[in-house]
């Protein structure tokens, strides 16, 4: 259910047919009640964002307002002063928060890395930082858990500089500003990228995987354009035991526009308007680039974004085969690892789908090395490596 | 931030650096040289409907209430009986279920072709796929059986046993000596598949085994084999204790008085184990191991004629021996797989108002003695599984429609599956009549188990009327509808191994 309480306008999931329905009628009463009844939240689910923008786009609509959104979004700040000093109250902490983070990395250091520290550390940092509203830093701080030695010391160090950055984060360049406020956890809201500067493409879905974390489950989309050539990211939530309503089949297209989050190496999108529904894409693999090239592309997106793990690529003709650390994967010409953290069911069915023959590769090539998503068979069928399934086109069957 | 402070400024070298290398990363050279891929595989691919049920059934998610487990090794079996070649993405999953489960490991591996060769030569965890692929050379073969893990080895020795049985009684006569005694027992029941004269010798010398449970299935197995010495001896010994009287209005019988070192060795134990009259065991045991054509040929009477005569003590002409020579003879039948004489003992297939004949006793199900573990070794389902499939499937039909579900699981295992259209029908007729009798379906879980896998997929509409004339919400509501819907999934499953054109 989402309201925009300005119009007011809504839509709702229930079948009465009363309009508005008691739902719509509850979340404006509670809304009315004062705007932290109703709780803020990240995004509106992908839903609510199309609907949103749809109305939007259409031309009665003129402003642009901010949706009252149940059971996720806050309500629109009916105070543009208040909630200016909001804003301010919340970069403050943060900024504490940061400061913080940077005296408790320093002491890590001081200790000694063969220091075994104790156990809970980090998520006792974690915690802090959730204190001082930064999520990003929290999940950078629970992260520095699981390194050991060299990574460990990578994890700090660009936890550090994240935290530095933030310090002076009036100071940077715009897209620079940008990433280093989306990495320590601010959020931008979709309805007003839309409403901003959108992309139109011919989207084709290069892979999607499901990620249950603690308590909801994350889908990631990776696209490209077909026309201009871009990769975008997409993410949406489901609570936990329920699937995230957006999903688009790999290898299909989808004739849609695409706002891109601000950011130095721009990825993560939000999808808008699209234009009919996503249709069998082209039979043969995409397009691809060699093993050299996808290092290249991760290296520039890091010198943009210092705190990018990975960059999705498409590989052309790359085989797998042993080598001496584990798995590679070759062009002929040059090799990549493959990610030690690539599930051994993916490894495996790249394996099986390639049969040991040359094949197109979709993933994320990163500084632990490449992390496969979807290969594309002989006859040009993509299968993801991913999922609990083994195709993508797999549906329940019907009886 | 203030001062340099030491910590702070190796995080930020450290940052520096990592970056750095991060932003600079260089693929590795390509290695010198790339594995051999997969063999080409010539067979068709499996229809798109099939690649995404096997999906489903390898997933194991259960499709409403229909138990895909259950149905896996059926879908396997036909697709392999097919000659399909599964997609590369569902191959994975194919070596996986036959890691898991021995029952379908066959046919998996045989499906999952020479890509899954290919991948079992790279993963540890699937090697046994590169023991349970026919041994591609005389030097594999010997490896397995040197080197192989037991339940490999005889998992070797019996497809051998299949393809060529001199083959592996060779096999298995080359290493006898060395074998251990409990790993000695269950090669020997490898013998069984195919059994022929040609392994007598072998057998014979086993009788001399260090081990006696070796010692007993020697026997056994002799005892299948109605040309064997074994059988000469046992006919001596039975036509000491049997003869027809001089009228020939009767058979006199005179139970063997002890039993000697050579019966001993030819697998007649000592002592009744069941407590059962010494007399009485030591006569079953002879005869159940005696040639059949030992009596026809002596007497001159057909089986039937034989089963009519009273049997009574030679010695007072009290005891009536008739029970324990039927049932001797019905173990006799099963062992030495006689179609004629099994058909006799059953009798035609039996009315509500008359006994089974099987085995002489009244009834096959209230053995007046049961034999050790209830478990009757002449029992009417061990006297069906000798008849050819279709006779098997009558008479079980014609059993139902008399008596119902009660006693019908043994008889019911012992058919061909899936079972023939008129066996179906009596199935489903006796169901309904369970339900209509107040009978609760759990107590026939057995049956209905069996029925789900079994049951001709066309009689699915049947089941669903019955499904929809049951009380609503009722047990037997709820388990008709389970079957009709596992049934419509198995003819849906059926149907897309048949071709393409399928409809989903």
């Amino acid at each position: 259910m989402v309201v925009e309480p300005t119009g007011p306008d809504w839509q709702c999931g229930c079948p009465g047919r009363q309009r508005p329905c008691q739902h719509v009628l509850g979340l404006l009463l509670l809304w009315s009640a004062g705007p932290e009844a109703v709780p803020g939240g990240a995004e509106p689910p992908g839903w609510a964002a199309r609907w949103l923008t749809e109305r939007v786009k259409s031309p009665v609509q003129s402003a642009v307002q901010s949706p009252v959104q149940g059971p996720v979004q806050g309500a629109a700040p009916a105070d543009p002063v208040a909630a200016a000093r909001r804003a301010e109250r919340r970069a403050a902490r943060v900024a504490a928060g940061a400061q913080e983070l940077r005296l408790r990395l320093a002491d890590r250091i001081r200790r000694g890395l063969a220091d075994p520290g104790t156990a809970g550390e980090w998520g006792e940092v974690a915690a802090r930082m959730v204190d001082a509203q930064a999520p990003g830093l929290a999940a950078g701080a629970r992260e520095l858990a699981g390194l050991t030695g060299d990574q460990q010391l990578a994890g700090i160090a660009l936890l550090d500089l994240l935290a530095a950055a933030y310090q002076r984060v009036d100071e940077l360049p715009e897209p620079l500003a940008a990433t280093v406020r989306t990495r320590v956890g601010f959020t931008t809201d979709s309805a007003e990228l839309l409403a901003g500067r959108t992309v139109r493409d011919r989207w084709l879905v290069l892979g999607s995987q499901d990620l249950p974390e603690e308590r909801l489950t994350q889908r990631r989309i990776w696209l490209r354009g077909t026309k201009t050539g871009h990769p975008a990211l997409l993410l949406c939530y489901a609570p936990p035991g329920r699937l995230p309503e957006l999903a688009l089949p790999v290898g299909r297209a989808l004739e849609a526009e695409l706002a891109y989050y601000p950011a130095a190496a721009p990825l993560r999108a939000v999808l808008g308007a699209s234009y009919g529904t996503p249709e069998p894409g082209p039979l043969d693999p995409p397009p691809g680039c060699r093993v050299a090239d996808a290092a290249a592309d991760y290296g520039e997106a890091v010198a943009a974004d210092p705190w990018q793990a990975a960059w999705p690529v498409v590989l052309s003709e790359a085989a797998l085969a042993p080598g001496p650390q584990g798995w590679l994967l070759t062009d002929g010409q040059h090799a990549l690892p493959l990610d030690p953290d690539t599930p051994e069911a993916a490894r495996w069915l790249l394996a099986a789908v390639s049969g040991g023959h040359p094949v197109t590769v979709f993933g994320e090539c990163g500084h632990q090395g490449f992390r496969p998503i979807t290969a594309w068979d002989d006859a040009g069928r993509p299968t993801g490596l991913t999922a609990a399934t083994a195709t993508a086109t797999a549906t329940g069957a019907p009886v | 931030m203030a001062g340099p402070d030491q910590a702070t400024a190796l995080l930020e070298q450290a940052a520096l650096a990592t970056v750095r290398r991060r932003a600079g990363l260089l693929p590795l050279p390509a290695p010198a040289e790339l594995p051999e891929p997969a063999a080409w595989d010539p067979r068709p691919e499996l229809p798109d409907a099939a690649a995404r049920r096997l999906t489903v059934l390898l997933a194991g998610r259960s499709v409403g209430p229909a138990n895909l487990a259950e149905l896996l090794p059926q879908w396997l079996a036909e697709a392999r009986s097919r000659g399909y070649r599964p997609p590369a993405a569902l191959v994975p999953g194919l070596l996986e279920a036959a890691r898991a489960r021995n029952e379908v490991r066959a046919d998996a591996v045989a499906l999952a072709g020479p890509l899954g060769r290919w991948l079992a030569e790279r993963n540890p965890q699937w090697r046994f796929v590169l023991r349970t692929t026919a041994a591609e050379s005389p030097t594999d073969a010997d490896r397995i059986w040197q080197d192989g893990l037991f339940a490999e080895r005889v998992t070797h020795l019996t497809r051998l046993r299949r393809r060529d049985p001199a083959a592996a009684l060779a096999l298995l006569s080359g290493s006898w000596a060395r074998e251990r005694a409990e790993d000695r027992l269950l090669f020997l029941d490898a013998l069984q598949e195919g059994l022929s004269l040609a392994d007598e010798p072998f057998l014979e010398a086993a009788l001399d085994d260090r081990s006696k449970s070796v010692r007993a299935t020697a026997a056994e197995l002799l005892a299948g084999l109605p040309a064997s010495a074994l059988g000469r001896r046992m006919a001596g010994r039975a036509l000491a204790a049997v003869e027809l009287a001089p009228d020939g209005s009767r058979l006199l019988v005179t139970p063997p008085g002890e039993v000697t070192a050579a019966m001993r060795r030819d697998g007649v134990a000592p002592d009744s184990p069941t407590g059962r009259g010494e007399q009485a065991w030591r006569l079953g045991e002879v005869l159940a191991a005696t040639p059949l054509d030992t009596w026809t040929e002596t007497f001159d009477l057909t089986p039937a004629q034989l089963l009519a005569l009273p049997a009574a003590d030679a010695a007072d002409g009290g005891t009536l021996w008739r029970e324990e020579l039927h049932e001797a003879w019905a173990r006799a039948a099963v062992r030495q797989r006689d179609t004629g004489w099994a058909r006799v003992l059953l009798g035609p297939p039996p009315r509500a108002d008359r006994p089974v004949r099987g085995a002489g006793a009244p009834s096959p199900w209230g053995s007046p003695r049961p034999e050790a573990g209830g478990l009757r070794p002449g029992g009417p389902s061990r006297l069906l599984a000798v008849l050819p499939p279709a006779e098997r499937a009558g008479w079980t039909a014609a059993f139902l429609r008399s008596h119902g579900l009660g006693d019908a699981f043994q008889l019911l295992g012992a058919c061909a599956t899936p079972w023939t259209p008129p066996l179906s029908t009596a199935v489903v007729a006796a169901l309904e009549r369970a339900a209509a009798s107040g009978a609760y379906p759990w107590s026939h879980s057995g049956v209905l188990g069996l029925t789900e896998r079994s049951l001709a997929p066309a009689t699915a509409p049947a089941v669903a009327a019955l499904a929809a004339d049951a009380a609503p919400d009722t047990a037997w509501a709820e388990t008709f509808d389970r079957l009709a819907r596992t049934l419509r999934f198995r003819a849906a499953m059926l149907a897309e191994l048949a071709g393409p054109a399928a409809p989903g």
